[in-house]
């Protein structure tokens, strides 16, 4: 379980995060949601440890991160996976070759261990053989997108964190990156933390959501509650697509029909 | 500069790194120094004989001359603020891609120390190698004016033969290499630098490499009055 708490962050004087606590728990698809600008990479940076808040604290299964030295940050860091909104995967090194290099560089195994761990995971998130040999500029997006989740995986991490795992991928690839994270993290028992502001994510995955608005966590629950939320600000994130209008107007006719029969 | 000069992570890793460095930013410039370098020592051939016609002058001045300047000047300083170009924004917009497009990022996730893993093998592969590119500056300058010699009627082979040869001293090439040293060691770390600190996108990036460039050829010739001033003199 990651914890934050009363976590704040300024930029030249500029205070961007307003004393966040969240709880990220163990063996689910926690999703830190908000609209572009929220604040959400800012507080996943300080979670992870690329950013210092200036106040506040954050425990990883109890450790606190602010206490630990440069090896126990490092050890940590090896506990971590991580897939970026870009992927960044490495130019220069082939699909096989990106998911190996976790391991050549932490990994006591050897080669051939290392090359059929790789594989496996390669394996694991649906891609073929054939692309094994292939460089990030020569496959499609989603196929980055699983390359990087592979590479993210291949040490077993404890925390795998997810910054806008959808973002530039078509519908049908977003619900198939969402179904692999979520499937990934129960199977592993992984805490996995996904910055979202995808609504289909946060209905398709979303077992444990914290709304982040103005650098303010505005609401804490579940993909159940989103919709019964009271918070103006979650309601206007959450009803802001053509579809979601849709939905809301059919559920306000709804409850004037049911006001009218009554 | 802390983070870049530790212990590295796993040597298997850097040695590897550290060859293929040597390979892009030195073998690969060897094309490029050979073919500056011979048609510069041509031209000082050219311009020396065309120059020293008083009947004062040995006829042999023309090769000492062109040796002087390949070996003082050109094949270390010059030949420097030409690779500053080359490998210097080579280096600064491959870190600086790296940086925006958040692979940085992804190593120091991994608990890699991203200065060390990326910057190191630059800078010690290119002031590794940058010896071999001096002396073969060198050669080349010298072969250039010999085949001025030996194409043109400007001057005789036997006179440029002979004028390089004369009065020569090995301090001067040993002179050239220790420089080198200092400014490869410029060009590397100051694109690097530039590189690493990047932020924005692509034009940040293509900013990056062109003071990387800038910067880096300032200081090779601020660095090159320096150490001539230590040692010549």
């Amino acid at each position: 379980m990651i914890e934050a708490e009363g976590v704040s962050k300024w930029f030249d004087g500029q205070q961007v995060l307003f004393d966040i606590t969240a709880r990220f728990e163990t063996g689910k698809t926690n999703l830190i949601i908000g609209q572009s600008g929220s604040g959400k990479t800012v507080f996943m940076k300080c979670l992870i440890g690329l950013l210092t808040p200036e106040e506040g604290v954050i425990r990883y299964d109890g450790r606190l991160l602010r206490n630990m030295n440069n090896n126990e940050r490092r050890q940590l860091r090896m506990e971590i996976g991580m897939l970026f909104q870009g992927s960044a995967l490495f130019d220069n090194e082939t699909v096989l070759g990106n998911v190996m290099f976790p391991l050549k560089m932490f990994s006591p195994l050897s080669y051939r261990e290392q090359l059929e761990r790789a594989q496996f995971c390669i394996r694991r998130v649906g891609l073929e053989a054939t692309a094994d040999n292939k460089y990030p500029s020569e496959i499609s997006g989603g196929m980055q997108k699983r390359v990087a989740i592979a590479r993210a995986i291949a040490l077993n991490p404890r925390y795998l964190f997810c910054d806008e795992p959808n973002s530039g991928l078509d519908p049908k690839t977003s619900i198939l990156i969402d179904e692999l994270l979520s499937d990934i993290t129960h199977e592993y028992g992984i805490t996995t933390v996904i910055n979202t502001h995808d609504m289909n994510s946060v209905l398709g995955i979303g077992e444990h959501i914290v709304f982040i608005n103005k650098g303010h966590c505005d609401w804490t629950g579940d993909d159940r509650n989103i919709f019964r939320s009271t918070s103006k600000s979650l309601n206007d994130f959450v009803f802001a697509s053509h579809l979601f209008q849709e939905v809301k107007r059919f559920l306000e006719r709804e409850a004037e029909a049911q006001e009218g029969q009554s | 500069m802390t983070q870049v000069f530790r212990t590295p992570d796993k040597w298997r890793v850097f040695l590897k790194n550290l060859v293929a460095e040597i390979s892009k930013l030195g073998v690969d410039s060897i094309p490029l120094v050979i073919i500056i370098s011979i048609f510069i020592g041509a031209v000082i051939t050219i311009q020396m004989t065309l120059n020293i016609v008083s009947p004062l002058i040995p006829s042999y001045s023309t090769g000492l001359a062109t040796r002087e300047i390949l070996l003082l000047e050109f094949s270390s300083s010059i030949l420097s603020l030409i690779l500053a170009g080359k490998v210097g924004s080579n280096i600064a917009s491959e870190i600086g891609t790296m940086r925006v497009t958040e692979q940085i990022d992804a190593l120091d996730i991994m608990g890699i120390n991203s200065a060390c893993f990326i910057v190191l093998p630059k800078v010690v592969g290119f002031v590794l190698f940058v010896p071999v590119l001096v002396v073969l500056s060198m050669f080349m300058g010298l072969l250039g004016g010999w085949a001025v010699a030996k194409f043109t009627t400007m001057l005789t082979v036997e006179n440029y033969v002979y004028g390089i040869q004369t009065m020569f001293r090995e301090w001067y090439v040993w002179y050239g290499i220790i420089k080198t040293f200092f400014f490869a060691f410029i060009i590397t770390s100051v694109a690097a630098y530039y590189g690493y600190y990047v932020k924005g996108g692509a034009l940040e990036v293509g900013k990056a490499s062109t003071n990387a460039v800038v910067s880096s050829s300032i200081l090779i010739l601020l660095a090159d009055v320096i150490l001539t001033k230590l040692l010549l003199q």
